[in-house]
C-alpha cells in the first residue's frame, strides 16, 4: 500500500504538463542521438547539461533520464534497419536484426525491440519502485568506511567491464582520481595542482571532460574511418509481426527482461553486459537456435528487452546509494550535485517527488518512445542518412558554445579541446575513458570518505575490513576482479571489442 | 625489445603522471593516518600509478599486443586546434567570426569537404546559435566583437 502512495507521488510529479514535456523532449532527443551516426549519450549528456541547468531539478533530470534509455532505443533502431548499432549496447541486436531486415521483416524486428522494451521498461519501473526504498535504508545506516568500499566496488566493476586490457582500465581509473583532486583541497584550503591557474581553483569541470574525451575524441575516431561508413538502408515493410512472431517474442522478453534487470542493478555495468548475456543465453535455450544469425525473432526480442530492463535499473544504485555506475550516470550525479541535490540514500526520504517523480516518468518515457518510434519510424530513417560531414562541425559549436557557457570562461574551451587530445592518444593506446570519467567524479568523494573513515579510527586501516558491511563490498569486488580471469568471462568481455 | 606498443608508452605516461603527481604534492603537506593531509591521498594514487606503469612496461617487453596504429594527426589538429581557436578569438572578434571560423577549419577534417555546403552550415548555425544561445539563453558574448567595432 505504502508502495501505492509513493507510485501516486510520482504520477503527480510526473504527469505535470512541463514535466511530461521534458520526459517527452528527453526520449525524443534521446531516441535521435541514437540513430545519428556518430553521436553518443555520454556526449550528448554533456552537451545538454548546461541548458538543463535553467530547469528545476526534477525536470532537468527527468529528462536526462529520458535521453539516456531513448537512446538505447534508437540504437536498436539503426542495428535492425542499416547494421549500425548507434549504441554499444545494440551491438548484438545487429546480428538478428540486421537479417530480419534484409529479408524483409524490419517491421516485425522493430516491434519485437519495440514491445520488448516496453514490456522490459514497465517491469524495471516497478523494481525501481520496489528495491529503492529498501535499499537506501539500508545505505542510510552506511559510514564512510562503507561509501568508500562501495565506490571501490563501483570502479572496480567499470573496469571489469571496460572493453580490452584489465590493466589499462585500472591505470585510467587511478588516472582519473588523480585528476578529480586538481583544484582546492577542502578541508586545509589548499590550492593543489593548480600550478598557480587561477582558473582550476574549482578543478576541472566535469562536463568539460566528458565533452572533451568523448563529445571531440570520438569526432576524431570517427573521421579516422569516414570511408568505411556506407549506408544500405533495407525497406521497412509488415509493420506488424504475425501471430507466430507474437508466440516466439513472450519467453525471450520475459528472460531478457529479467537477466536485464538482474545485471543492470550491479554497479559499473548498466546495459550491454545484459545484453549480451540474454543473446547468448537465449542462443543455448531457444527451440529455434538454428536460425540464430539468420534472423531470429527471439535474437532480437531477447537482448532488447534486456539492454532497456538494464538501462533502467542501472538508476537503482545511483538513486538509492548515489553511486554512479557508468559514465552516463555519472554525469547525472554532477548534474544533481550542481542543482543542490547530494546524491545518496538521503534523497529518497528529503526529495520524496524527485525520487518517485524520476521513476514514474521513466514508464511515461517507454510508453512515448513506442508511440514514437512507430509512426515516426520514416523520420528516424532520413536521420540515419544524414552524412557524418554535415553532423560533426554542428557538433563541435555546440560543445564549444556549450562549454563555455558553464561558467562563461574561455577556459574551459582550452581544457576541452586538450581533453579531445588525450581521450584521442588514450584511445589509440587501447585505454578506455569510460572508467576514468567515472573516477574523475568520484574522486573527491572518495577521498572525503577515506579521510573521515580513518580519522575514525584513529588511522587504523583495518576499519575498511573489519566493518561487515564494508567487508562484504570489498570482497565483492575482488569477487569481480577474479572474474575476469575465468577464461569464458574474458573471452565474452574481449569479444565486446569487435 | 618492445613487443606491445601499446602497453610501453602508456606505461610510461602513467609512470610520468605518477611521479609528477608525487613530486607536486610534496609541498602539500602529508598528515598522518588519522588526519590526511592534502598529500596524502595523491601520493597514494602517484605511487600506485606508477606501480601499473612499471606493470605495463614490463608487460610489453614479455606479451605480444597489437599495434598502435596511424595516428590521424589531420583530424586531431583540423578537430582541436579550431576549438582552442574559438576559444581564444571569441570575445574579442565575437560570434559572427569565431563560429564560422570554428565550422569551416574542422569540416575541412572531412574526406566529403566542399566549401559550398560548409559555407552555407556556418552561416545557419551562426544565425542559430546568435538567436538561441546570445539572445535567448543570454550567454554574455558579442555578435560582433570589440576587434571590429561591436
Amino acid at each position: 500500500m505504502e508502495l501505492l502512495g509513493h507510485l501516486l507521488l510520482g504520477l503527480q510529479t510526473a504527469a505535470s504538463p512541463v514535466n511530461l514535456f521534458y520526459c517527452f523532449i528527453g526520449v525524443f532527443l534521446g531516441t535521435a542521438i541514437g540513430v545519428l551516426p556518430g553521436l553518443g549519450p555520454t556526449a550528448t549528456i554533456a552537451m545538454l547539461l548546461p541548458a538543463t541547468f535553467v530547469l528545476p531539478p526534477v525536470s532537468a533530470l527527468i529528462m536526462l533520464a529520458g535521453i539516456y534509455y531513448g537512446s538505447q532505443y534508437g540504437g536498436s533502431t539503426t542495428s535492425i534497419l542499416v547494421n549500425l548499432p548507434g549504441e554499444a549496447a545494440s551491438v548484438v541486436t545487429t546480428l538478428d536484426g540486421h537479417q530480419m531486415a534484409k529479408s524483409g521483416r524490419a517491421g516485425a524486428a522493430l516491434a519485437a525491440s519495440a514491445i520488448g522494451s516496453f514490456f522490459a521498461g514497465t517491469v524495471a519501473t516497478f523494481l525501481i519502485a520496489g528495491f529503492g526504498p529498501p535499499l537506501a535504508a539500508a545505505a542510510l545506516k552506511f559510514g564512510p568506511a562503507e561509501f568508500f568500499s562501495l565506490m571501490v566496488l563501483g570502479l572496480v566493476a567499470s573496469v571489469v567491464l571496460a572493453q580490452g586490457s584489465l590493466l589499462h582500465a585500472i591505470g585510467m581509473v587511478v588516472l582519473g582520481l588523480l585528476l578529480g583532486l586538481i583544484g582546492t583541497d577542502v578541508n586545509s584550503g589548499t590550492q593543489r595542482f593548480t600550478f598557480g591557474i587561477f582558473e582550476l581553483a574549482d578543478g576541472i569541470g566535469f562536463v568539460t571532460v566528458a565533452m572533451g574525451m568523448f563529445g571531440l575524441g570520438e569526432i576524431i575516431r570517427n573521421l579516422e574511418n569516414e570511408d568505411a561508413r556506407s549506408v544500405m538502408i533495407s525497406k521497412v515493410t509488415g509493420l506488424w509481426p504475425t501471430r507466430d512472431d507474437f508466440k516466439r517474442m513472450v519467453a525471450p522478453i520475459l528472460r531478457g527482461t529479467a537477466i536485464g534487470s538482474a545485471l543492470g542493478i550491479l554497479p559499473g555495468s548498466g546495459s550491454i553486459l545484459g545484453a549480451f548475456a540474454a543473446y547468448s543465453i537465449e542462443k543455448k535455450v531457444s527451440k529455434n537456435r538454428a536460425e540464430f544469425g539468420k534472423g531470429a525473432i527471439e535474437g532480437v526480442a531477447a537482448p532488447e528487452s534486456a539492454n532497456n530492463a538494464g538501462a533502467q535499473t542501472s538508476f537503482i544504485p545511483l538513486l538509492t546509494l548515489g553511486i554512479p555506475s557508468n559514465p552516463v550516470s555519472a554525469l547525472m550525479v554532477g548534474a544533481m550535485i550542481i542543482h543542490g541535490i547530494q546524491p545518496g540514500p538521503s534523497v529518497l526520504n528529503e526529495q520524496p517527488a524527485l525520487f518517485w517523480g524520476m521513476i514514474v516518468s521513466m514508464w511515461f518515457g517507454n510508453l512515448f518512445l513506442v508511440v514514437l518510434n512507430y509512426p515516426l519510424i520514416g523520420m528516424w530513417v532520413r536521420m540515419i542518412m544524414i552524412p557524418y560531414q554535415y553532423l560533426y562541425p554542428g557538433i563541435l559549436v555546440f560543445c564549444a558554445i556549450g562549454v563555455f557557457s558553464l561558467k562563461n570562461t574561455e577556459f574551459d574551451v582550452y581544457f576541452m579541446a586538450l581533453f579531445g587530445v588525450i581521450g584521442y592518444v588514450f584511445s589509440k593506446l587501447g585505454c578506455e575513458p569510460a572508467p576514468m570519467l567515472l573516477a574523475f567524479i568520484l574522486g573527491p568523494l572518495m577521498e572525503e570518505y577515506l579521510r573521515r573513515a580513518l580519522l575514525l579510527s584513529r588511522g587504523n586501516p583495518m576499519v575498511f575490513i573489519q566493518r561487515p558491511i564494508s567487508l562484504t563490498l570489498l570482497a565483492m569486488a575482488v569477487l569481480a576482479m577474479c572474474t575476469v580471469l575465468i577464461p569464458t568471462f574474458s573471452k565474452t568481455r574481449e569479444g565486446l571489442k569487435d | 625489445m618492445i613487443r606491445s606498443s601499446r602497453d610501453f608508452w602508456s606505461g610510461l605516461i602513467y609512470i610520468f603522471f605518477g611521479v609528477s603527481a608525487m613530486a607536486v604534492a610534496r609541498d602539500y603537506g602529508m598528515g598522518t593516518g588519522a588526519k590526511m593531509g592534502p598529500a596524502y591521498f595523491p601520493t597514494i594514487l602517484g605511487a600506485l600509478l606508477v606501480v601499473i606503469g612499471v606493470i605495463s612496461i614490463v608487460r610489453s617487453f614479455t606479451l605480444h599486443g597489437a599495434p598502435i596504429g596511424a595516428f590521424a594527426f589531420k583530424g586531431l589538429v583540423l578537430v582541436c586546434a579550431p576549438v582552442l581557436l574559438f576559444g581564444i578569438i571569441v570575445r574579442g572578434a565575437g560570434l559572427a567570426v569565431a563560429l564560422p571560423l570554428l565550422v569551416v577549419i574542422s569540416a575541412a577534417a572531412s574526406v566529403h569537404f566542399r566549401w559550398r555546403t560548409t559555407l552555407v552550415m556556418a552561416a545557419g548555425l551562426t544565425i542559430f546559435c546568435a538567436l538561441v544561445f546570445l539572445k535567448g539563453l543570454g550567454i554574455p558574448l558579442p555578435v560582433v566583437g570589440p576587434w571590429f567595432g561591436g
